[in-house]
């Protein structure tokens, strides 16, 4: 188990120096670069990561992305908590 | 450049030995036994144009390695290149020598990441394990220089019979330091390691025992501190697939222009490397002999051949079945399938149970100890 709690909708993500989103041009895709470590990075998680930028709470960025794809916030919110807290798990996302 | 048409996935990482030159002799440097001369090492035009290559190619990280890289003059100018390319800079340092004035300027380039070793966890045996006084004190100010700049930070502790008892310390270390991130990476018996080898290796149960402290940890830091572990393959069951696959993944270039398809390649007689002076990187990731050597499963011998693992291990690592075997081509040793995987253990075993292990070997003529610091001029 980890040691730490889990996110909630108030915690303010953001990307740690050493850790960014790249657009890798051969591959046509988004990677998360981290210190020896590329994250394969899904459509819907760059959206995400592209709206933690150190000020956004989680709420804001569910509400900005329920608003723009006119769907639930709750649920959007929800699948954020779990995706932020496997990336702060892993040590590319800090709050 | 025609993506398309490259027969094998592009690669993902590259490792610049800028240079061989060091100010640390550590016993277990997995470098060549012949080391590359300053002379020799490539000119900044021709590594500014490898990154160029390099980020063209579809690489993501660049290894700032050598030797020191911060020896070279021109490491601030190499450095920037990665950050105008999108490359993920990671300067693989002593922190001793040039490395501690020169990191503002590297911070200010765009560096990404710093990887610092450590030897140990004191000043006295970390130096004598180094093969330099001070250079402890050294680090642990390169090391505050790293966090007052807000840079990212692994520490990398190669484990040894010398300190394989402070797996712990280093833990604990990592965390005062404020690294994110900490290798702790047994001994590879490779180049100058392999010469000090009946020095090194551990015994079976301290090596047990480092797994299960590494493990435990873990668990409890995790989101504080992310712990990587290379384990000792002398004493392991499955060989470790070397560079991730023989020309998958990797490319490492050498001080002088060398491109193998790991680190330790060239000590493989017969394969011809192709360099950078010559060559794109494209074309030597594609064409070079030695990278289409042992590339793919087609060279594999048997156990590999019929493995189910054939495409996780890929046979494990040429240079240890070479070194241990005389024959780079056979399966490594490493693995539990191989006919000559206990010799390999028991070898480990004998040397780990003598009760007095020989002398450090140092690199340098007459190296019996640690040196003064003013013996080690930049």
């Amino acid at each position: 188990m980890s040691a730490m709690n889990e996110l909630t909708a108030s915690a303010v993500p953001r990307l740690p120096r050493g850790v960014r989103l790249h657009f890798d041009k051969v591959r046509q895709a988004h990677v998360l670069l981290a210190p020896e470590r590329a994250f394969n990075i899904g459509d819907t998680a760059v959206m995400v990561l592209k709206l933690v930028d150190g000020s956004r709470t989680i709420a804001s960025i569910a509400a900005e992305l329920a608003a723009q794809f006119d769907v639930d916030p709750a649920v959007i919110e929800r699948d954020i908590i779990v995706m932020l807290g496997d990336l702060r798990g892993k040590r590319v996302v800090e709050t | 450049m025609t993506i398309s048409r490259v027969p094998v996935p592009n690669p993902l990482g590259i490792l610049l030995e800028l240079t061989h030159r060091c100010p640390l002799h550590c016993p277990y440097c997995s470098n060549p036994l012949e080391l590359d001369k300053r002379s020799a090492e490539i000119d900044t035009a021709t590594v500014l144009r490898v990154l160029d290559e390099a980020a063209d190619l579809g690489i993501l990280h660049v290894h700032l390695s050598g030797g020191e890289p911060t020896a070279r003059r021109d490491i601030v100018e190499i450095t920037a290149k990665c950050a105008s390319t999108g490359l993920y800079s990671n300067l693989i340092t002593s922190g001793v020598g040039a490395a501690l004035a020169l990191l503002p300027a590297l911070a200010g380039a765009g560096l990404d990441h710093v990887q610092l070793s450590l030897q140990g966890t004191t000043p006295m045996q970390a130096d004598k394990i180094a093969g330099l006084k001070g250079s402890y004190d050294a680090k642990m100010k390169f090391a505050a220089e790293v966090d007052r700049l807000g840079l990212a930070l692994t520490v990398n502790a190669v484990i040894h019979r010398g300190n394989i008892g402070e797996v712990k310390g280093f833990i604990e270390k990592a965390i005062e330091l404020g690294a994110r991130r900490l290798e702790v990476a047994h001994t590879q018996y490779y180049g100058w390691a392999y010469k000090n080898r009946a020095a090194l290796m551990p015994a079976r149960p301290e090596v047990e025992q480092s797994i299960r402290i590494v493990e435990a940890a873990r668990e409890r830091l995790s989101g504080k501190l992310v712990i990587d572990m290379v384990v000792p393959d002398y004493y392991a069951q499955r060989p470790k697939a070397c560079a991730g696959g023989w020309g998958r993944k990797f490319m490492n270039v050498s001080p002088n222009g060398r491109v193998l398809p790991c680190h330790a390649a060239e000590s493989i007689p017969g394969l011809e490397f192709w360099r950078v002076q010559e060559h794109s990187l494209g074309d030597i990731w594609q064409n070079s002999p030695a990278f289409n050597a042992y590339r793919g499963t087609a060279w594999m011998p048997e156990p590999c051949q019929s493995c189910d693992r054939k495409e996780l291990d890929w046979g494990g690592c040429r240079c240890q079945a070479l070194a241990l075997l005389g024959d780079a081509s056979l399966t490594d040793p490493a693995c539990g399938k191989s006919p000559f995987h206990k010799r390999i253990e028991a070898l480990a075993a004998s040397e780990a149970a003598e009760t007095a292990p020989p002398d450090y070997i140092y690199r340098g003529p007459s190296q019996t100890a640690a040196r003064e610091p003013e013996d080690v001029l930049p």
